[in-house]
């Protein structure tokens, strides 16, 4: 790669994509583990999946690249919006953004600062105890931490809000990274379109209905 | 009639006034009656500054050239959209049947840190002549042209650098843009020349170039919203910007002078 890559706009984009599909593949993973739940044996086969997520050393080099991932999705973000700011020094009096794009498409900041402001109150709920646990070497039973927290009904509104942000961040997100990599192409793209919006929406609705059945005590 | 043909408007405009690119500009308020509905929206224009002249005030400074919407000279923000509301037009072939008696009609320059203001509408889009001249070309020996059918061209190949080509560089998506972008209009110079034979020869040199030019502009960076591509007058793919960004990928990572 010639030097100039990574500042470039374009290699600024590569690098949102692909830390933004890095990210993704871990929803698929963190959702598929939180679907445990579901087999409703008061969290057996959910902590069993837990616990190896915690301990396994591959997940946890795993792990570090993901909180990487993160912090460059992030920080880049943040470059790339004060960049983009600064081109357009005078705003327009009147803008009809409708007229040529989702809402959600010119949102991403915004929606990405939520998704982080979440995080915050999901890593204090569930990641932060779970590796205190781990490092002095106690039993974690993150199912019954799941059910504490979920028996708030203010934090299963917080999880709700989150995971909608999230939703919209991924109908915009999925597509786009594609199309930042460079794959586009007439065969594909509309499967790759219809993929990121079906992705989108049945990730949020398992991660969504998760807080609301133990909320209601349908899991237990 | 009641086909519209011949009626009139009375409309209330409000344009964005600025002597040159280091003053701060305002809005000012013009109250127009009898507009027809024939009139192209730069004629509506011609009219308010006959008026204006003959009240011995400034006329309104605005960029036009052939109005008939093929050389990407006008550029007004008409209402929150580059050349107004109507899709797959510039502001020349806009008319004044697509507003209503009474409307307020707000217009404004293209605003980017990369096309200062030179006067009131008018904007200095030079950024963009810089970036052709960067590598927006082919180098070919004078002499006479060879036959046309040396060199074969796939149809597919054809048809899509000529849908590029179409591009008037009027600037459009970067006004369009919410981050000032001007990836659609660099990425249609690209994928031109990418897709024919001629341009094989500066492929890789040509989009280091360009991206190195359109960055040093001050343009903003793209976000994939696809406002640039329902805003463009001549209906330049994304398809484009897709290309240029695997075309830059590839000559970043291959490339050698």
């Amino acid at each position: 790669m010639s030097k100039g890559f990574l500042k470039s706009s374009i290699g600024k984009k590569v690098v949102m994509g692909l830390t933004g599909l890095f990210l993704v593949s871990f929803l698929v993973i963190h959702v598929s583990i939180n679907a445990c739940i579901f087999f409703n044996d008061g969290g057996q086969t959910f902590n069993a999946a837990a616990d190896f997520m915690a301990h396994n050393p591959v997940i946890r080099i795993l792990e570090i690249g993901l909180l990487a991932g993160l912090i460059l999705h992030a920080v880049q973000a943040l470059i790339l919006t004060m960049q983009n700011k600064k081109a357009r020094p005078v705003a327009y009096a009147k803008v009809d953004g409708a007229a040529n794009s989702k809402w959600y498409s010119r949102s991403m900041g915004v929606l990405g600062s939520l998704l982080l402001m979440f995080l915050v109150v999901h890593f204090a709920n569930f990641w932060f105890p779970t590796k205190v646990a781990v490092f002095s070497h106690q039993e974690h039973n993150t199912f019954e931490s799941m059910k504490v927290v979920f028996d708030q009904w203010y934090f299963v509104a917080i999880y709700l809000l989150g995971v909608g942000a999230l939703c919209y961040h991924l109908l915009h997100g999925v597509q786009s990274a594609f199309q930042s990599l460079g794959l586009n192409h007439k065969n594909y793209t509309p499967t790759i379109k219809s993929f990121g919006v079906w992705f989108s929406i049945i990730v949020s609705l398992l991660f969504a209905s998760m807080p609301i059945v133990m909320f209601l005590h349908i899991i237990q | 009639m009641g086909s519209g043909h011949g009626t009139e408007l009375n409309l209330t405009l409000k344009v964005w006034r600025q002597k040159n690119s280091k003053a701060a500009g305002s809005f000012e308020t013009h109250q127009l009656t009898g507009i027809s509905t024939d009139m192209s929206f730069l004629e509506m224009f011609d009219v308010l500054n006959e008026k204006l002249i003959s009240e011995g005030k400034e006329a309104i400074a605005f960029d036009h050239d052939c109005r008939e919407g093929i050389c990407g000279m006008c550029s007004m923000y008409i209402n929150g959209r580059p050349h107004g509301p109507k899709q797959g037009v510039t502001t020349c072939q806009l008319h004044m049947r697509s507003f209503k008696n009474g409307d307020t009609i707000v217009v404004e320059p293209w605003r980017s840190a990369a096309f200062p203001v030179i006067k009131d509408l008018a904007v200095d889009r030079g950024a963009f002549d810089r970036i052709i001249a960067s590598g927006g070309y082919i180098s070919v020996n004078t002499g006479n042209a060879q036959d046309a059918n040396n060199i074969l061209i796939p149809k597919e190949a054809a048809d899509d650098a000529f849908s590029a080509a179409a591009c008037i560089g009027c600037g459009a998506c970067v006004a369009a843009c919410k981050n000032g972008s001007a990836m659609l209009f660099v990425s249609a110079k690209v994928s031109q020349l990418a897709l024919l034979p001629q341009g094989q020869v500066e492929r890789k040199a040509r989009v280091l170039k360009m991206v190195e030019a359109m960055d040093e502009e001050g343009f903003g960076n793209c976000t994939n919203t696809g406002a640039c591509e329902a805003e463009c007058p001549k209906g330049i793919s994304l398809e484009n910007i897709a290309r240029m960004n695997r075309e830059l990928t590839i000559a970043s990572a291959t490339y050698s002078k």
